[in-house]
């Protein structure tokens, strides 16, 4: 429905592990009581990672909680271009994506670690 | 004098989400100089520490976001991320109410802070308290300036809140420390993180350090965004803190981006 409502159920979800508890035993139910269309909630729901930073969640929000869904870094970083790709520029907020999809850090990960930590 | 040491440093979740994927070298002597700052709040005698954090939606959200707001907490938790992608185990972190409370009223006096008993950390104040006070043993006031959703706090308002808030430690009899935590330029969580513009940063760590109060209040949002991201909106946490150590120079003792932590990491303490 709106942008604030999405990043409403998320900003809940991220900070309560009581409503982290209750999304796991029931998504759908869990997501009644929020104002949200029937794309936002399968977005959620999935997660689609890339469809949410679309639709113009605000990246710290949808940091949080892609770590919530055990989404490693790299994965993360790759959903949002996958997203953009997919689905086109970010629609709306802060966080839209500058740097052409360009990755800015793996040039200068130390060698003995690079890509392939935390698989 | 009850303000005896005001500093800044970041908070990025990579500083200990992604700690095993930095350059060793370059990312140990940053925790080196965190540790700097460490024994510096230890060798100060603070009884309590104050973060000026720029937080990201753990507390504050667009049903009701304050410009400012100090905590009064008698306790704290965090951090609400993941404790295996941050790095950080939830933890309960001990508060000053009491103090706190002088501390509001005072602030009161010229600036309208809202206040909060509850607060959940996140990142943008764990990150720092793991390396400032690794056994969470000193007691907090978390502080939070809107850097996230806007319309955000204007920094001429910045400035005027770490005026209060100096005015407001000097009031007490307790020895304070002051910690601002956010970043210099960069676009954190978004497909450009590890995207840092070095010139940005020195050009305004130069502002900061020589605490110059009219370079660092020219800055533009619409600028700071197109030049610095939206990671660039918390020089906030900075700039009051320069008011708060008011007129001092600052020493900034480590500065170098680090991508994989996302942000131009920073440590730096002014000379009160
Ligand atoms: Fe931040």
């Amino acid at each position: 429905m709106s942008l604030y409502y999405l990043q409403k159920v998320l900003y809940d979800l991220n900070r309560s592990e009581e409503a982290q508890a209750n999304f796991r035993k029931d998504g759908d139910d869990f997501l009644t009581s929020y104002t949200l269309t029937d794309e936002e909630i399968g977005a959620i729901l999935k997660p689609d990672i890339g469809l949410l930073y679309v639709l113009g969640v605000n990246g710290q929000i949808l940091m949080h909680y892609a770590a919530f869904h055990q989404i490693e870094w790299d994965d993360y970083l790759k959903s949002m271009r996958e997203g953009i790709e997919e689905h086109g520029q970010v629609r709306d907020g802060v966080y839209t994506m500058t740097g052409s999809g360009k990755n800015f850090t793996a040039s200068t990960e130390a060698k003995s670690n690079k890509s392939e930590v935390n698989q | 004098m009850s303000l005896v040491y005001a500093g800044v440093c970041s908070h990025a979740p990579g500083i200990t989400g992604r700690a095993e994927r930095a350059d060793p070298v370059v990312r140990d002597e940053f925790y080196r100089n965190l540790e700097i700052m460490r024994q510096d709040i230890i060798d100060s005698g603070a009884e309590a520490l104050v973060v000026v954090a720029a937080e990201h939606f753990a507390n504050f959200f667009m049903n009701n976001m304050p410009a400012f707001c100090i905590g009064m907490g008698e306790e704290y938790e965090g951090p609400i991320e993941d404790p295996e992608w941050l790095k950080i185990e939830k933890t309960k972190i001990p508060g000053a109410s009491d103090l706190s409370k002088r501390i509001i009223t005072e602030v009161m006096q010229t600036v309208d802070t809202a206040f909060a008993e509850e607060w959940k950390f996140d990142h943008g104040i764990i990150v720092p308290l793991h390396f400032l006070t690794p056994n969470y043993d000193l007691p907090i006031i978390p502080v939070n300036i809107n850097c996230q959703g806007p319309p955000l706090t204007p920094l001429h308002r910045a400035w005027d809140f770490g005026e209060a808030l100096r005015r407001a430690c000097d009031s007490v009899p307790e020895k304070i420390a002051i910690v601002g935590t956010g970043g210099i330029s960069h676009w954190p969580a978004t497909p450009d993180s590890g995207k840092i513009d070095e010139a940005w940063d020195l050009d305004f760590l130069e502002r900061f350090k020589n605490n110059d109060k009219e370079a660092m209040l020219s800055y533009t949002d619409a600028e700071t965004y197109d030049d610095a991201g939206q990671g660039g909106f918390e020089i906030r946490t900075f700039i009051a803190i320069a008011a708060a150590a008011r007129g001092a120079k600052a020493n900034v003792h480590f500065y170098a981006p680090i991508p994989i932590f996302a942000v131009g990491c920073t440590c730096a303490k002014f000379e009160l």
